[in-house]
């Protein structure tokens, strides 16, 4: 069976104050997740570039989850807002190359949120093994 | 691009080596471009690797570091300050997390974790060849503090950045200073009255000269930043001629025979137009209600030489380093109808009550009519599950006992009955509440779903509440006062002043700190911090530690006459900005503005106002703006090094190994682990023994002694007397 052998590789956005700390939690308590899971660490979800999610799914990532402050965010109290809107413009240049909108995902996880982050790798992974690796996305009719 | 990498993997004494092959990976990188060393070490953060490390520095003239270990949270600034040490810029310094985000989480999976961890370094790798050295940004200081809200928060916070040899502008909003407690004559628990402690701080605040004190002012326009705030504040006139003898001016107060509504003392009684909130008010000199007196044509002119009704608002200008907010909180007002408020003649809050007990001497007399029976409810406009407020205000409970201990005291024959929903006097306040049940008040608890109901009954009051404790009986109790226990919200103009000071708020509406815990007075804000009850419900002893803690922070700050900043920022590619202004739209702290650069516009960073949140740079439409260590080359390089094959020969291993790290060289142990093995020094201690020895914490040397007994550093050998520990002792 070949989907059982597939792992998806799954690029998280993290941030240094919260959600960072969140994933060191999981570490902490020895909660497992999938290896393939890598963090890069930003001061604030919404200084993400939609280039650079791009370039993760260009470069072979199967998906993309942000880890986002939601309200706890100390820069601005619209920093789910503005996340969001980086999300919608980064699926639109998806849908240019043909990547499903599915693929990338945003979540709040807080400091101390281990279980809920492990949980949204899981549940990640597990949408992502159904669409397959990064380029056998088929033709999106919407 | 950085050419010359040393490469440090840490082992963690097995925390992360017995699942990550640390070794594999070491060797692996040895190749990869720029890195000139790659080892494994047995603890990255202990002294001699620290040393170690320097010497490879100079020694190979590394031009930037990378180290795999733990959390960055934990040794980012351990090995910021290696580099530092070694003439290296600490930005040239890259902090992989193998161990809580890698060996830890993957533990089940050994093999899989190696290859994520190689990943991971070589990400690090990739990221610091990238990295430029950037120099902190160094900001010359004014030492002078806006201190706002002269209450006891700010006058506290005002005196002891004074004796500090600061300059302090303490402005207050009112005419008069102290806030809320100059309105109750019994503060708990040490019985004081608000006044008292009021004239004593503003006896204290007129002996220091460099505290100017505003009176009636409020801020009007906030602009700079940390280090040179400038401050616009309005001061509204007392229409008192300034030169005029005190003598006339009481003359004039006495002969005044106008009467409005004394807001001082809730509108129970009136007072002059020409008045001060109560006697001993301070700064000692009245206040003209204008608009009452415009039209008394004979009364102006028998006082013209000291009434002024044409005086202006005044605007100010001052520059400060940096700005304590202290504007406190505003008393719950109970909506017309809540509990009967407004309704009914005979409800009031509970601050209401404490003016009436003031103005009573000697009987409690009410619309005429004495009170010997009184009725508080609790938790009003609080702890609300469906309302706005869902906080508990914490210090109501502990004032409504008080005041009710105060009535039994000052009246006699009262009855009180308090219908709460749970009574929270915490700490000493604990005593109050056992004095007051002594006294006979009787407490009647109800559930938030079905609160009392308060009917008006003829001449009194009566409230049907279900005793919560007795299976929900129906009680009435016939009151001649119901006071509704209001908790404290956010003053009603906290939204203006956090616009002016880009201060975030909060859901329950107060400001909010950096972190309640960690950064519990700071702001996001560089310079502006926060303290007393602006910031959350507080009682007096709590707003005045952190008004206090506000203020020795702000001195540490200001102290130097610099203040250095990180470097990480945002910063502008001039060439590629065509100033479209969204950027500057979407800056919580309008650190962007619009500038000319030759002969066309772009848009320049305010570096001392500048978070390095990042929310700029996804929004340009042409990618012209950037945060210095999270540039476009050093995230997308990243993302490049996790992805490149990985050519690992990992050692099947099984998942416990003590062999292999059994031989591990003396040198190689934490400074902890030789102090621990130097007080044992051939004998056999137990480990209460060593940590008294070594003078560390138990917890830290039981957790050091396990560790070092896991890989055979050290054995047990027999128990103590009591059989409680184990002895330890150096493996020969």
């Amino acid at each position: 069976m070949e989907k059982e052998i597939f792992k998806p590789k799954i690029l998280v956005f993290s941030t240094d104050k919260i959600s960072d700390p969140g994933i060191d939690q999981a570490g902490l308590r020895k909660i497992h997740y999938s290896p393939s899971v890598y963090t890069i660490s930003l001061p604030c979800s919404s200084g993400i570039k939609p280039k650079w999610i791009m370039h993760a799914f260009e470069k072979g990532f199967d998906g993309v989850f942000i880890a986002a402050d939601g309200h706890e965010c100390s820069y601005s109290p619209k920093c789910a807002e503005y996340t969001n809107k980086i999300i919608l413009e980064a699926q639109l240049m998806m849908k240019e190359k043909n990547i499903s909108p599915k693929r990338i995902r945003m979540a709040a996880i807080c400091s101390v949120c281990a279980e809920p982050f492990s949980n949204h790798m899981d549940n990640f992974g597990k949408i992502l093994s159904e669409l397959g690796k990064i380029g056998e996305d088929k033709q999106i009719a919407e | 691009m950085k050419e010359r990498i040393g490469v440090y993997i840490c082992h963690c004494g097995g925390n992360i080596s017995d699942y990550v092959d640390v070794e594999e990976i070491g060797k692996m990188l040895k190749t990869d471009d720029g890195v000139v060393i790659s080892k494994d070490v047995m603890f990255a953060c202990a002294d001699s690797n620290q040393k170690d490390m320097i010497s490879d520095i100079k020694e190979y003239k590394l031009d930037a570091i990378v180290v795999a270990s733990c959390s960055p949270k934990l040794h980012l600034h351990t090995f910021k300050n290696v580099a530092d040490r070694a003439g290296l810029n600490p930005t040239n310094y890259v902090q992989v997390n193998i161990r809580e985000q890698c060996s830890w989480p993957h533990s089940d999976k050994p093999r899989e974790a190696s290859v994520k961890a190689a990943g991971l370094i070589r990400a690090g790798i990739k990221r610091v060849a990238y990295s430029e050295s950037l120099d902190n940004i160094e900001i010359n200081v004014k030492k002078a503090v806006l201190v706002v809200g002269a209450g006891v928060s700010g006058m506290k916070a005002a005196i002891d950045l004074a004796r500090l040899g600061n300059e302090v502008y303490l402005i207050e909003k009112d005419y008069f200073v102290g806030g809320h407690i100059t309105q109750t004559e019994n503060l708990f628990t040490t019985g004081q009255n608000g006044k008292e402690i009021v004239s004593r701080l503003y006896a204290e605040l007129k002996s220091y000269n460099n505290i100017t004190l505003f009176t009636g002012a409020t801020v009007e326009k906030v602009s700079g930043s940390l280090g040179n705030f400038a401050v616009d504040v309005r001061v509204k006139p007392r229409f008192i001629n300034g030169k005029a003898d005190l003598q006339a001016v009481q003359n004039a107060m006495n002969d005044c025979t106008v009467l409005v509504d004394d807001d001082f003392n809730f509108g129970f009684t009136k007072r002059k137009a020409i008045y001060k909130n109560y006697p001993g008010a301070l700064p000692d000199v009245p206040v003209v209600n204008a608009d009452a007196l415009r039209n008394e044509k004979d009364f102006l002119d028998k006082h013209a030489s000291c009434l002024d009704l044409n005086q202006q608002d005044e605007i100010l200008s001052l520059t400060a380093g940096s700005v304590l907010v202290t504007t406190g909180f505003d008393s719950y007002q109970p909506k017309d109808g809540e509990y009967g408020y407004k309704t009914f003649s005979n409800v009031v809050t509970l601050p209401e009550l404490n003016r009436l007990i003031e103005l009573n001497p000697e009987k409690l007399i009410y619309n005429n009519k004495p009170v010997k029976k009184i009725a508080f409810i609790y938790c009003v406009g609080n702890r609300q599950t469906k309302g706005e407020n869902k906080y508990c205000s914490r210090q109501c409970c502990s004032s409504a006992i008080n005041s009710s201990l105060q009535l039994a005291d000052k009246y006699k024959g009262m009855a009180a009955f308090h219908l709460f929903r749970d009574i929270r006097t915490y700490g000493k306040q604990e005593l109050m509440y056992e004095k007051s049940s002594k006294q006979g008040d009787i407490y009647i608890r109800f559930d938030e779903k079905e609160p009392p109901v308060v009917e008006q009954n003829g001449k009194s009051i009566n409230i049907k509440v279900k005793d919560y404790l007795t299976s929900k009986k129906e009680l009435e109790i016939e009151a001649d006062l119901v006071v509704l226990v209001t908790g404290m919200v956010a003053r009603d103009d906290s939204k203006q002043i956090s616009e002016k000071f880009k201060i975030p708020i909060g859901t329950d509406k107060f400001f909010n700190e950096i972190h309640p815990k960690l950064k519990p007075v700071e702001t996001v804000i560089k310079g502006v911090y926060i303290g007393g009850s602006c910031q959350g419900p507080k009682n007096i002893s709590e707003s005045i530690q952190s008004s206090l803690s506000a203020a020795s922070k702000i001195n540490a700050l200001l102290k130097g006459g610099t203040v250095s900043l990180d470097p990480v920022i945002a910063r502008v590619n001039n060439d590629a900005c065509t100033w479209c202004g969204k950027c500057a739209e979407v800056c919580e702290y309008t650190a962007i503005k619009e500038i000319e650069s030759g002969d066309k516009h772009i848009a320049t960073v305010n570096k001392a106002i500048c978070t390095g949140c990042g929310i700029c740079a996804p929004v340009c439409p042409v990618n012209a703006i950037e945060i210095a260590q999270f540039t476009d080359n050093e995230i997308e390089s990243m993302i490049d090094g996790f992805m490149e094959k990985i050519d690992l020969k990992v050692r099947e291993k099984e998942s416990e190994s003590t062999e292999e790290v059994s031989g591990v060289k003396m040198k190689e142990y934490p400074q902890l682990w030789k102090n621990i093995l130097g007080t044992m020094n051939g004998s056999k201690l137990t480990i209460p023994e060593i940590a008294e020895k070594i003078g560390v914490d138990k917890e830290i040397v039981t957790y050091h002694v396990m560790t070092m007994h896991k890989y055979n550093v050290v054995v047990t050998e027999g128990m103590d007397k009591k059989e409680l520990y184990y002895y330890y002792k150096l493996k020969n």
